[in-house]
């Protein structure tokens, strides 16, 4: 498994080579590839659903807890499956769509590791390889929705992806390590055992909470639903990718995974219920105010999304069969409602169904193929959409409120799936802006292919039945007994739920054009949407950012340091106090006359400085506190100290003034700022203390002894200090040494320009 | 007689960092002069002072017989002093460079001239309208009168 | 500068210290001094010569550029530390031969290099800004 992963993402590496050798046949040879990718997941089926499960395992961060593990059931299998195989549509279709690209290489090479990452995801056993999957995916579906990065739109749109996908999956990435922590194992199989643990746990909620909040944000749930209508600014292939068999499903995979070990309570219930009620509302309520044929589709597929949703919040068996089969019928049609609906804007120029009308004759089978999906999308037999719709009602219906929600929402989908079935191809031409050609195989080729599965499918149920959907019982973590059929024996209530939402959708059609002019009118006095919240934030964000900076970094270097040192001492300073550095201070003042005269000097010395009014005044109480320090080394027995203070105060009085010379003369400062003056004192306050207290502590005096008794023997020298700096820490004198020379270069090349002339 | 040596630091810790918060760029020099003298002060008396003989093995003798000062901080401190030297020049010189260039040698006045340089964090990733300061576009060249100061003072 | 004490008595002094601070490079390893006090002390010699008699005389006493002191006593700092290859030991571990009486090692080399080095840097210093 892993290796097929692999092999995706060396195909994605390869890409923009390659491509240039085989120029557009590599479109069809990537979807052959991902067929045989599909037949290699497809080899599976017998054994996972017969209950096995297939697991590979490598050693990454062992110490960690962290290892390449995969593993392979129903669940998995079903999202390899999609992904590979509409992935090998997609692949051709993108070949045909975006022909003539110069960039097409790229653009592979991103589709492809998108591709690979998304396979990673639901093949991982491991919460934190997992993650690194999750947010692979992110960042590569920020690219592929920022493809056309000349427009600004593209660019916002993709950038409002990733931002709200990451930060929802940091906020996974720290449920996950909570989750990790309270179990124990990162291993995702190994958590349903510990269910129960899990969901006694302290931090249970917070936990669930966190890791939802990427599950939500990444499936695009209420209230972070706005970014996925936004990332239409993707090409089609894209988008079509994206909606139906990756991306947005992600979220639900993971719903779907971690059910049978985090679901079930009744926090998992109202989070997850309440979300996909709200977004099956909402993208209901939005998709009727449409005209674009890919918005239309977005939000039809948050209406879907919210749907799985609210089904995975139940969690009965029926209502993860109904998810099940809906997730499967949804990946089919989506992908085929995106494909054609590319195709169609590809071919006329334009995608808004109220300019482009009777393009049947030219586009048959993209006609064919729509007509079909959104058969699905309405929920019409004899479609798979139809059973997944039937399915959720039934599923549904213990829960009054998501019952009514569905139906008014499927209705909603009803008058999209009319919409967008309809209007292109019947009727005369109104606008085409541009001369409609037919389109290439490329083009229809996935539409109809995946069109037709879900009307195979819903024709012999027993196919999938045959196949006993393994993924049903990974989801439930128990077997299951699974069985599927088109209609039901006798009218049920579901059967009843799906005549009224047919006639309601009916209704609501008729009426469209008065209710699409009213949601059209209103709408841009209800700006208070998430949508708006996330505008603000991002545009607010950097500007707090800015003042917060301006406020502790200041505009000055003053400033800065200022709060620099400010900080420093205080919290140097409190935990100082906080372990009673300062208690009982040992204090030595056995001082000879001359050790005080010299100790007052530098003092009187560094205040003069302070105090200076002229240039020449500071320099001169400058050298003052220079030779002071000099003849403190003297008095403490460091003559070698002693003798290079003098030498450098000498030479800097020299460079100094040399320096000063060219200076104005010291301005009068503002006057005397009691602030700056508390921080300093307080600096030296606190070192002195601290001081005290370091000498309180018994010297260890190993290094220095390990130091004298080797100067002799193994330097051969008998000057100690210099033997340290020429022998026994050459290296690091050495590293001073460059460190010197580096300055000088520094000074000299700083005052080149004039010296020129010598 | 360490309590006074460490009062000493204290002092000019307090006195250099003062001046580091001052406008004047060459106050902040004199500051960072005191600081440095201070630490390495402070460095000296972490080792333990003494006034006993200084760290050098008598003739003859293959380790000290008697109480010697701490070699270990004097290595340290000498190259600190040598380095702290180096780090002056090449900032009094950096001084001095902004003065003949931007004509001050006040701290804010430097960081008021710099500030929107690095602006807007959008605006500078792609091209916009907004239209560089001016003392990017035509520096402001200000020299002072610069021989006739030198040799006015020499 | 015009002072003719100055310059008389420079003219003494630069051999005088030059000679100190070889002197005291070469006691340094076994008393106070060392290199970086010989190079400081040289420096300061050609500094004052360079105050008595102007900086164009100053590098004509010196002969060698400033960068070149540099680069010299980098390189003979670094190449003191490749004998320890000949010992198979790490990089600047000191190795020392006795002739006749006297000890010569590695690390006076080095001491040398940091001689040079220092010299070459803070007259890189002053002659720059003297001469700016």
């Amino acid at each position: 498994m892993f290796l097929g992963v692999l092999l995706v993402f060396l195909l994605a590496f390869t890409s923009p080579f390659v491509i240039r050798i085989l120029g557009i046949r590599y479109a069809w040879f990537l979807g052959l590839a991902a067929f045989g990718l599909t037949v290699y997941f497809a080899s599976f089926l017998p054994a996972v659903s017969n209950g096995a499960i297939v697991t590979e395992q490598f050693a990454w961060l062992p110490s960690l807890g962290i290892n390449l593990s995969f593993h392979l059931d129903g669940l998995s299998l079903l999202f390899a499956l999609l992904i590979s195989f509409v992935g090998g549509f997609i692949m051709i279709y993108a070949g045909g769509y975006l022909k003539g690209d110069q960039t097409l290489g790229q653009f592979y090479l991103i589709l492809l590791s998108f591709m690979a990452a998304m396979l990673g995801l639901v093949l991982s056993d491991n919460l934190i390889v997992m993650f690194i999957f999750w947010e692979l995916t992110s960042l590569t579906s920020y690219f592929l929705v920022a493809y056309k990065h000349s427009y600004e739109s593209s660019r916002n749109s993709a950038l409002q992806a990733l931002l709200v996908t990451g930060s929802g999956g940091l906020a996974m990435l720290a449920g996950f390590l909570l989750l990790g922590n309270i179990a124990g194992s990162y291993q995702i199989s190994a958590l349903v055992a510990q269910a129960e643990l899990i969901q006694s746990s302290n931090l249970f909620a917070p936990m669930l909470i966190l890791v939802l909040l990427g599950a939500l944000t990444k499936s695009a749930q209420f209230p972070f639903h706005f970014w996925l209508p936004n990332a239409m600014a993707a090409p089609t292939p894209v988008s079509a990718y994206l909606h139906s068999a990756t991306m947005v499903k992600a979220g639900i995979y993971l719903m779907a995974r971690l059910n049978p070990a985090l679901g079930g309570g009744s926090l998992w219930f109202w989070l997850l219920g309440i979300a996909g009620a709200l977004t099956v509302l909402s993208a209901g309520i939005l998709a009727l105010k449409q005209t674009d044929l890919k918005k239309l589709l977005a939000y039809s597929t948050l209406v879907a999304l919210g749907m799985l949703t609210m089904l995975l919040a139940v969690g009965t068996s029926a209502a993860v069969k109904a998810a099940m089969v809906f997730l499967l019928a949804h990946s089919l049609y989506k992908a085929a409602l995106f494909m054609a609906a590319g195709t169609i804007d590809h071919q006329t120029g334009s995608r808004d169904i109220r300019e482009i009308a009777g393009l049947r004759k030219a586009l048959p089978v993209t006609a064919l193929a729509i007509l079909l999906a959104s058969m699905s999308l309405a929920g019409l037999p004899p479609k798979l959409g139809f059973i997944g719709k039937e399915l959720a009602y039934e599923a549904l219906i213990v829960q009054p409120f998501f019952l009514v929600a569905a139906v008014l929402a499927n209705a909603a989908m009803l008058v999209v799936a009319v919409l967008v079935a309809i209007r292109p191809f019947w009727g005369r031409t109104l606008k085409a802006p541009r001369a409609v050609k037919g389109a290439p195989l490329s083009l229809y080729l996935g539409p109809i292919v995946l069109a037709s599965l879900g009307l195979i499918f819903a024709i012999f149920p027993d196919l999938i039945e045959l196949s006993k959907l393994p993924a049903v019982a990974a989801v439930l973590g128990k077997p299951y007994e699974f069985s599927l059929y088109l209609f039901p024996s006798s009218f049920t209530a579901a059967l009843w739920l799906s005549i009224i939402t047919v006639i309601l959708g009916l209704g609501l059609y008729l009426i469209w054009p008065r209710v699409f002019a009213l949601l059209n009118r209103i709408s841009p006095q209800l700006d208070i949407g998430p949508a708006k919240a996330y505008a603000l934030f991002i545009t607010y964000l950097p500007k707090a950012a800015k003042a917060a900076t301006k406020l502790i970094q200041g505009e000055t270097l003053r400033r800065n340091l200022g709060v620099m040192m400010a900080f420093s001492v205080l919290l140097l300073g409190f935990t100082a106090f906080r372990y009673n550095a300062f208690a009982n201070p040992q204090f030595s003042w056995s001082l000879n006359a001359y050790e005080l005269f010299v100790v007052l000097l530098c003092a009187a010395g560094a205040v003069a400085t302070v105090l200076a009014r002229t240039k020449l005044m500071a320099v001169t109480a400058l050298s003052v506190v220079g030779f002071s320090v000099a003849l403190c080394f003297i008095l403490f027995a460091a003559p070698d100290l002693a003798i290079t203070q003098f030498m450098v105060e000498t030479l800097l009085v020299i460079i100094v003034v040399l320096v000063m010379i060219r200076l104005p003369e010291l301005r009068r400062e503002r006057s005397f700022s009691f602030l700056n003056a508390v921080i300093a004192v307080g600096a030296g306050a606190l070192i002195t203390g601290l001081m005290l207290s370091v000498l309180n502590n018994p010297f260890n005096p190993a290094l220095t002894q390990f130091f004298e008794a080797e100067s002799v023997p193994g330097g051969f020298g008998r000057n100690i200090v210099n033997v340290i700096l020429v022998d026994f820490r050459a290296i690091d004198t050495l590293g001073e040494i460059v460190v010197l020379a580096v300055a000088a270069l520094g000074v000299m090349s700083l005052l080149r320009p004039k010296k020129e002339k010598s | 007689m360490e309590t006074a040596i460490i009062l000493l630091v204290g002092v000019l810790i307090s006195c250099g960092l003062y001046l580091m918060l001052e406008r004047n760029l060459l106050r902040f020099i004199f500051g960072l002069i005191l600081l440095s003298n201070g630490v390495n002060l402070l460095i000296m008396t972490a080792g333990r002072l003494t006034r006993a003989a200084p760290s050098l093995i008598p003739e003859g003798e293959y380790a000290p017989v008697a109480e010697l000062a701490n070699a270990l901080p004097q290595a340290l401190v000498l190259t600190a002093i040598v380095i702290g030297f180096g780090l002056t020049v090449f900032a009094l010189v950096l001084i001095l460079r902004a003065y003949e260039r931007l004509g001050t040698t006040d701290g804010d006045e430097l960081s008021q001239m710099i500030e929107g340089e690095d602006g807007d964090d959008t605006s500078s990733k792609f091209p916009s309208s907004q239209q560089a300061p001016d003392y990017i576009r035509e520096p402001k060249i200000n020299p002072p009168v610069l021989s006739q100061v030198r040799e006015s003072k020499l | 500068m015009n002072s003719v004490i100055l310059k008389t008595g420079t003219r003494l002094l630069l051999a005088l210290l030059l000679l100190l601070s070889v002197f005291l490079l070469l006691r340094g390893h076994n008393m106070p001094g060392g290199g970086f006090i010989g190079g400081l002390v040289a420096a300061a010699a050609f500094a004052l010569y360079g105050i008595a008699f102007g900086v164009e005389a100053a590098r004509y006493v010196l002969r060698l550029s400033p960068q070149q002191l540099i680069g010299t006593g980098l390189i003979i700092a670094i190449i003191s530390g490749f004998f320890a290859l000949f010992s198979n030991t790490s990089f600047l571990t000191g190795q020392w031969i006795t002739l006749a009486n006297l000890k010569l090692g590695t690390p006076l080399l080095f001491d040398v290099g940091v001689y040079f080095l220092v010299i070459g840097v803070v007259l890189m210093m002053i002659f720059a800004l003297e001469s700016a």
